[in-house]
């Protein structure tokens, strides 16, 4: 415990006094490097949560600006901040609860020319994107770098929630081999979301990604969580590593970033 | 065979909104020609022009993925449960 001040020790210490984190288990989480993909609906939650705990670096990657209607469940960000950068406005939050936390904000979209730079330094992926391209993106630049990804989606009453862990369990390809084509599936802009629901599946995200780090418990490899919040039911789905999938099979026919936009569809192939 | 099947909230405007119908066969594919006999609209939805299920819609029986069971031939017993898992993206919006 040396190494932590007494204040730090004040601070983390109801996870101090637990068996499972005791100080050898604040220390990793002290050393952890998470990559938090969005500081939207799920990553607003997630992230606050992972910066109370004290993770010791949180990389946050988000493109957009606050909007007003981004307040009814974006919870990192406030009123005055309508108008900046989400990366700003998470960062002064996650400051302001634990200035312990080191953050480092990429205002950015996530492509094929960045992402393998950005999760090189990071020990863990938080993902709560809103798109499909970004997600099958962040899966193959995580399969090919061996980053474990804490993965989170939302749709107006409904959660998932799961981890792919490359090469142990399935990855993001196994269980959806294939986007569906745009405009088959709403987007939360278009469908709507009960603001509550992204909060209870980031803070899922966040308590998994500590699991992974503290190394306790079962995390949720290669099973599916789905919340139903209308019925208020929990459910868990076996999901399995496809020996045939491109990218994390046995013999990968993916071995390197492609254009994501164009595999959904919302682009026509080059000739 | 009376099975449950789950509708995920993309597609329960096809069951006037339910998230939970009955539906009868002795395979899974049986039970999902059941469903298109009494809610229209769901082969379309769940299948290709191939006649494939759509790769971006997983249909698990009870809590095992059917790709990894014997896949629409899969047998159902009374009381067993369908869901209909489609890929969702929403998080950050």
């Amino acid at each position: 415990m040396a190494d932590f001040t007494e204040d730090q020790i004040i601070r983390y210490s109801r996870h101090i006094v637990l068996p499972q984190v005791g100080g050898k288990g604040q220390k990793k989480i002290r050393e952890s490097k998470v990559l938090l993909i969005g500081a939207g609906g799920l990553g607003s939650p997630a992230g606050y949560y992972l910066a109370a705990a004290g993770v010791g670096r949180l990389g946050i990657v988000d493109q957009d600006e606050v909007d007003l209607s981004n307040l009814q469940r974006q919870i990192l960000h406030r009123t005055a901040d309508i108008g900046r950068p989400k990366t700003h406005s998470a960062r002064d939050r996650i400051i302001e609860l634990n200035p312990d936390v080191e953050v480092v904000p990429y205002q950015t979209s996530l492509t094929s020319d960045n992402v393998m730079e950005i999760i090189e330094d990071y020990d863990l992926v938080v993902n709560g994107c809103d798109n499909f391209p970004t997600r099958y993106l962040l899966n193959d630049a995580c399969v090919l770098a061996d980053k474990t990804i804490v993965d989170g989606s939302i749709f107006v009453f409904e959660g998932q929630a799961t981890v792919f862990k490359p090469h142990v369990g399935p990855c993001y390809r196994c269980l959806y081999p294939e986007p569906p084509p745009p405009g088959m599936v709403p987007s939360c802009q278009e469908a709507g979301v009960l603001g509550v629901l992204p909060g209870i599946i980031g803070s899922i995200q966040a308590m998994e990604a500590l699991k992974l780090i503290l190394e306790i418990g079962e995390p949720l490899i290669g099973r599916l969580l789905l919340y139903d919040a209308l019925a208020t039911e929990f459910r868990i789905l076996k999901i399995r590593r496809d020996p045939d999938c491109p990218v994390c099979g046995d013999n990968p026919t993916i071995t390197e970033l492609i254009d994501y936009e164009e595999f959904c569809g919302l682009r026509p192939a080059r000739c | 065979m009376a099975v449950k099947v789950k509708i995920p909230t993309p597609l329960q405007r096809l069951t006037n909104k339910q998230s939970q119908v009955e539906a009868e066969g002795f395979t899974v594919g049986e039970v999902l020609a059941d469903l298109e006999r009494n809610f229209p609209g769901f082969k379309e939805r769940l299948y290709d022009e191939k006649g494939e299920l759509r790769r971006f819609i997983n249909i698990f029986l009870n809590e095992e993925d059917v790709r990894f069971l014997e896949g629409l031939n899969t047998t159902v017993k009374d009381g067993d449960e369908i869901s209909i898992i489609p890929a969702v993206a929403g998080g950050s919006l």
